[in-house]
């Protein structure tokens, strides 16, 4: 790796640190922005050819406090702070310094500012574009890319959510406990969808998206390590590691979706599935149980299952019905009814999901497990008009074309089971 | 004398790589640990699943003659020690001395540069059967 590989990638892991740290001092996301880019090219100065600082943030938050202090003019009111060349040297007395200016208050200075960035006032994508300029240090051009916009318009979008988030006054004094508890999930809650965001990606665009996922899970870590002991955290994260895994195996060649019956477990990522694991073991411990940690516990089944016949349905089905308890949707109905079609058989799993019909007249998935369920009874006309109202309300291509191979078999008879991936 | 060489690194950016830079990484370090494993001198090395794995437990105070004491241990979740950089994994060497487990900490540094390796002489060493 060359001087600008490790730079950029030092730079970036201590963002989020740095930018919640000159949030405090500053209360304007403008200027600590301005303040970290210009610690950044500092660093890009200062840095090339020499070991790199022992605690790369703190050297960040330093400078970047000074620079900042000297453009709006400010007297600090704080002790002098050393220039910045006395700080281009291990072992001086940036340590200390910065222990005492940081160490305390980092993890909820993190929290903080991934709060701001999940504003409720904000729409979701707007949360996460933001959460991933401000907080993973994404460039513009690559949330462009991620969110499949021009560079200009995501521009446009990040200064509007930026001017909406900045009358936020998210109070900045050390938050207490329910308060603490309040932010964590609003902000837990932002990471799925990033994650989401790019692991419901199909075809060309799942590699483009594919950042998406990678910045949710560091994201993930990065809250997970600040507070360990949360096991709705380590729930989320363990989820997004167990799905992940699947990646290689999700799209064919075209990008075409593969069902997870279909897939080829090979080449699902052992390492990040033993990961997911062994986090869901941590979260058990504590028994609270939560939302993430059922859909991680249910995603783990599928991932310890060798062959799609050796899944364990009926376990998939009770963890379906917790989940349904805690956080009824008609999409977890869904989904427990595809489990329980396996367990007792398409007659059950369809009255299960006929008082939907009205619910969720509008999603294709529903049409899609109604339609399948009705083939597998052989009640071959409704299934094919359940189809055509899964085809007419498909998002994409790829989604169309799964169904219209559905309707093929349909025609062309032929062994048949269904699941969702 | 059998040294414990302990991997120190920041994970954040370890856990960064991407495919391709831990590969090579990785490649680079097999051909040092190559060639300690032909000199006789490679033992057990691990490489660790990041800190938030990790649970730790406290153990309770002493009571009489060393024995546990009334508290029971605690069980926290993360690693042990917080710290700038986190411990990633290690390894097992046999060495003449220090100089020669510095010599060939060296060669790791060579291949997989930043951080810190901890070198630590191992005391007990059960080689323990296949368990992976």
């Amino acid at each position: 790796m060359n001087d600008l590989g490790w730079i950029d990638l030092a730079l970036r892991s201590a963002q989020p640190r740095v930018m919640g740290a000159l949030m405090r001092y500053f209360c304007n996301l403008d200027l600590a922005e301005e303040a970290f880019q210009e610690a950044c090219l500092a660093a890009l100065r200062k840095w090339p050819g020499q070991s790199p600082p022992q605690d790369p943030a703190a050297w960040l938050i330093l400078v970047g406090r000074n620079a900042a202090i000297d453009t709006v003019r400010r007297q600090s009111k704080e002790e002098p702070l050393p220039p910045e060349d006395a700080l281009s040297t291990p072992e001086d007395t940036e340590w200390s310094l910065a222990q005492r200016l940081d160490d305390a208050q980092y993890r909820d200075d993190i929290l903080r500012l991934l709060f701001i960035c999940c504003h409720p006032e904000l729409p979701a994508t707007q949360q996460i574009a933001l959460a991933l300029r401000i907080v993973s240090g994404l460039t513009v051009k690559e949330i462009a890319r991620a969110f499949l916009v021009g560079e200009a318009a995501m521009e446009q979008r990040l200064t509007r959510a930026k001017a909406r988030v900045a009358d936020a006054n998210v109070p900045f004094e050390t938050p207490d406990e329910p308060e603490r508890a309040r932010r964590l999930t609003g902000v837990t809650a932002v990471i799925y969808l990033m994650f989401n965001e790019g692991y419901s990606a199909t075809g060309g665009d799942a590699l483009i998206r594919a950042p998406l996922c990678d910045e949710a899970i560091r994201l993930g870590r990065l809250l997970l390590r600040l507070f360990p002991d949360q096991p709705e955290l380590m729930g989320l994260l363990a989820l997004m590691l167990l799905q992940h895994a699947r990646a290689a195996a999700r799209l064919d060649g075209d990008g075409a979706i593969v069902l997870l019956e279909d897939q080829d477990r090979g080449l699902w990522n052992r390492s990040l599935i033993d990961e997911g694991r062994a986090l869901l073991d941590k979260a058990i411990r504590h028994r609270t149980r939560g939302p993430y940690q059922i859909q991680a516990a249910i995603a783990a089944l599928h991932s310890g299952a060798k062959r799609y016949g050796d899944t364990d349905w009926r376990q998939i089905a009770l963890l379906y019905a917790a989940l349904e308890e805690i956080q009824p949707s008609p999409v977890v109905r869904l989904n427990r009814a595809v489990a329980v079609s396996k367990v007792n058989g398409p007659d059950a799993a369809l009255a299960m999901i006929e008082p939907l019909a009205g619910e969720i007249s509008n999603y294709f998935y529903f049409f899609g497990v109604k339609g399948s369920l009705l083939e597998q009874l052989g009640r071959k006309e409704e299934a094919r008009v359940a189809f055509d109202r899964a085809i007419a309300l498909a998002h994409t291509p790829a989604e169309a074309a799964h169904i219209r191979m559905h309707l093929d078999r349909l025609a062309n008879p032929s062994p048949c089971s269904e699941r969702a991936t | 004398m059998l040294y414990a060489v302990l991997c120190y690194n920041n994970e954040d950016i370890t856990g960064s790589w991407t495919k391709e830079e831990d590969d090579m990484v990785m490649a680079r370090l097999a051909t040092v640990t190559d060639r300690l494993d032909k000199a006789g001198k490679l033992g057990p090395v691990a490489r660790l699943m990041p800190t938030t794995a990790a649970t730790t437990l406290r153990k309770g105070g002493y009571g009489k003659r060393l024995e546990p004491g009334p508290e029971p241990p605690v069980v926290t979740d993360g690693p042990f020690a917080e710290t700038k950089e986190q411990l990633l994994g290690f390894y097992v060497i046999e060495c003449s001395g220090l100089e020669e487990a510095l010599e060939i900490v060296r060669q790791l540094g060579q291949a997989n540069p930043g951080g810190a390796y901890e070198i630590r002489p191992v005391s007990l060493f059960f080689p323990g059967g296949k368990v992976a």
